[in-house]
């Protein structure tokens, strides 16, 4: 039998530029969770009611589910269906990170939180249901034996879209100047989990290219009946964590806004029409402070921007 | 007619933005796959090795709005990209920019669209509008309208 050849990763030949630059991006992003002073929100946790700081633990312990699927499981699945070496090594940085967004929850827990309270709401996060089945839908897609297109759907999904039911209540309390430095660690997950949807996204994108028409509509099918579904679950999920602080309309509204992008990581078009994914405007401000939505024609917003420092250090300009 | 400059990567997200933007009636939305310059589209290759827009039919329509998503970093480093940068520095090229609109994601917090910001403070222009992604109708219905009244406004100022 032949012996098959060993390839050391060569990143000075791309296959697919993309790779390079995603990993730039991922790994300037590096960041731990012992960065960002927790200990600075104790005592605006002390003003928060009981129910909030319950709910507040479950939301995290939820998030926490999720990204331990996506780093134990679902980066590393993706693994075998790669292009390029440099893909793998993408995806190693992914798998890591997803790790490091779990282990910040504890972090946050252990910062503000009893040990009972946090115990309480880790078994909590066992035993509901709508929180189960979210993970168990993702897990099962990731399995072996499943179209390597369908993982990556899965995982877009989990990454743009299953998040931010949770997401939510962080940048809800950091509109009312509450628990501003957890909300600012959450930014960091955020942000990291918008470059893991679109590159996974890019990625599909650049499968589904080398298909005939009707592949191409069956991935497509698939997709949009898997949004559904999960919509369905993250539907009963919102209404039991939030009714109780009359927030799950503004959730729902946060949930189609960000259903949409995450079908856009894909290359497909939104699902649920403007009407229905007015975020809250403090929501989308918690999300990126300091950048209003510039709208000059309507002339709202500011227009000449200009004045913010911004980083144009870069060598590559003549002017 | 006043042209629209478009850089897209290999991801495709402005790319949809402008082919929706030029969708309706008249010629199929694949027509902003490349450059339309009949149509007064023009698109900056990815390539480097693909020619670009040429700078006398800019000038000729009386200049253009560009179009271009963010790719920054945590610290903002990078958030325009390379082939946009090589574009404007040419200055036959630049010379044509009236305003810029960006792409970007809101979930990069500060950085949200801040190849905009950077191009508008660069070229002394106006940052029109910020959009995510591929944008959404509403995005699009603004743009279309915005841009009508914008070019309106610049003939007669001119004129």
């Amino acid at each position: 039998m032949p012996k098959t050849i060993l390839k050391a990763i060569n990143w000075n030949r791309l296959q697919d530029e993309k790779d390079l630059e995603v990993w730039n991006r991922l790994t300037v992003n590096f960041w731990l969770p012992e960065k960002v002073p927790l200990s600075n929100d104790v005592q605006s946790w002390s003003t928060l009611r009981p129910e909030e700081r319950e709910l507040t633990i479950r939301v995290f312990t939820g998030l926490t589910l999720l990204d331990t699927v996506q780093s134990s499981v679902g980066a590393i699945s993706l693994m075998p269906d790669v292009v390029t070496q440099h893909e793998e090594a993408c995806l190693t940085n992914i798998a890591f990170m997803e790790s490091v967004h779990a282990r910040s929850y504890s972090s946050i827990f252990s910062t503000l939180c009893s040990t009972k309270e946090i115990d309480d709401a880790f078994r909590w996060s066992e035993e509901n249901p709508h929180l189960q089945a979210k993970a168990r839908i993702i897990l099962d897609k990731y399995k072996a034996g499943e179209d390597p297109l369908k993982r990556k759907i899965a995982s877009v999904f989990l990454e743009s879209f299953l998040f931010y039911s949770g997401f939510y209540l962080p940048m809800y309390w950091s509109s009312r100047a509450k628990l501003t430095n957890t909300a600012d660690l959450i930014r960091l997950i955020i942000r990291d989990e918008a470059v893991h949807g679109y590159y996974i996204g890019y990625k599909f994108q650049r499968g589904v290219e080398k298909l005939d028409e009707a592949k191409r509509q069956e991935l497509k099918d698939f997709a949009f009946a898997l949004m559904f579904d999960l919509y369905e679950i993250e539907q009963r999920y919102t209404e039991e964590l939030y009714d109780g602080i009359g927030l799950t309309e503004d959730v729902k509204a946060f949930l189609h806004y960000n259903a949409n992008k995450a079908l856009q990581n894909l290359g497909y078009e939104a699902l649920f029409p403007p009407s229905v994914c007015e975020v809250n405007p403090a929501i989308l401000a918690a999300l990126s402070p300091d950048s209003e939505n510039h709208d000059f024609f309507s002339g709202s917003g500011s227009s000449y921007v200009i004045g913010k420092a911004v980083a144009t250090e870069d060598d590559d300009w003549d002017f | 007619m006043p042209g629209l400059v478009f850089f897209s990567s290999a991801s495709g997200n402005t790319l949809r933005f402008v082919t929706r933007l030029f969708g309706g009636p008249g010629p199929g939305p694949q027509a902003a796959s490349a450059s339309a310059p009949e149509r007064g589209l023009y698109r900056i290759p990815i390539s480097p090795k693909e020619p670009g827009p040429d700078p006398s039919a800019l000038t000729a329509a009386g200049g253009y709005v560009l179009i271009c998503p963010t790719f920054a970093d945590g610290e903002g480093r990078g958030a325009v990209p390379k082939q946009v940068i090589r574009f404007l520095n040419d200055p036959g090229l630049r010379a044509g920019i009236r305003g810029v609109i960006a792409g970007g994601n809101r979930n990069f917090g500060a950085t949200f669209a801040l190849a905009g910001k950077v191009i508008a403070t660069k070229c002394n222009v106006p940052l029109l509008y910020s959009f995510e992604l591929a944008g959404t109708e509403t995005d699009i219905a603004r743009v279309r309208r915005g841009l009508d009244l914008f070019w309106g406004t610049e003939c007669s100022t001119m004129a």
